[in-house]
């Protein structure tokens, strides 16, 4: 009788642990990657926070560079500024190099390459908005305008952005200013613009 | 300007007022400090929007509403 209840409890024994010792070690093992991730700090993690930081970043852009420029970079997604010297200027895109170009032949010039890092955080920081990085080329060029160049690394054009992309880019500016030129002559005599939409 | 935050507003104050512009000076300091560049956008005399690189608290127009702060340019892809 007893070595029949002693069998009886070894199997019943054995069984409950094939059920419930898979479950303890996932419990185990649920708890370890939440303690990892704790200590990682990517708990947390917020899917919006870039998105949030763009908006933001678009607020401060708006609110630093004039109306034409606002609307360009709205419009065309780039910003041109005028070079100090007479006769070139350049094109400034997000997370891009900065190209320079003779404005009245469209003749491409140089790319100079340049970044702003995060000098707390070097390996694997996160990177500025991408309207941030237009307002900080935008501040660093009109602010100090040789500072910037000599810092970057120059490129002929074509090392990292498409020549085609920027001529076009360049026929959609100068399409865009005679619009905006358009719209603008239209405001003044209260004529509807090239849109459609009625004059001021 | 933060890389993965954007805007963060660093302090605020009034340079009239003697304790806020010593505030105000520090932070600044402590923004030099960590490596950023100060720039203070403005408006010029034909009406163009550009920006001042400042490097100290006195090279800031008094009338300027604020100070931008943003990670130094290094060269990028080699």
């Amino acid at each position: 009788m007893l070595l029949a209840l002693c069998a009886t409890g070894i199997v019943v024994g054995a069984l409950l642990a094939e059920v419930l010792i898979p479950r303890i070690d996932d419990l185990l093992e649920r708890r370890r990657a939440r303690r990892a991730r704790g200590e990682s700090g990517l708990v947390g993690y917020d899917p919006g926070r870039e998105r949030r930081a763009e908006q933001r970043a678009l607020q401060l852009l708006r609110s630093c560079v004039n109306d034409e420029e606002w609307s360009m970079y709205r419009d065309l997604g780039f910003l041109r500024v005028w070079g100090r010297g007479d006769g070139y200027a350049y094109l400034i895109y997000p997370h891009k190099p900065i190209v320079a170009f003779v404005p009245q032949t469209r003749e491409l010039l140089n790319e100079y390459c340049v970044e702003f890092p995060d000098l707390s955080r070097p390996y694997g920081s996160a990177r500025l908005p991408d309207s941030d990085d237009v307002l900080a080329k935008w501040m660093a060029l009109t602010g100090d305008e040789h500072g910037l160049i000599r810092r970057a690394n120059m490129h002929q054009p074509g090392r990292q952005v498409d020549p085609r992309q920027v001529r076009r880019d360049l026929w959609r500016l100068s399409q865009w200013e005679r619009d905006s030129r358009r719209t603008w002559a239209g405001d003044l005599r209260g004529e509807p613009d090239a849109r459609g939409r009625p004059g001021r | 300007m933060r890389p993965g935050h954007g805007e963060v507003v660093v302090a605020e104050g009034d340079v009239e007022v003697p304790h806020e512009e010593r505030e105000l000076i520090e932070a600044f300091r402590r923004q030099l400090d960590e490596g950023l560049w100060a720039a203070v956008p403005k408006t010029t005399n034909n009406g163009r929007r550009e920006a001042s690189m400042v490097k100290s608290f006195d090279e800031i127009p008094r009338h300027a509403e604020r100070v931008i702060f943003f990670p130094r340019a290094a060269g990028g892809a080699r």
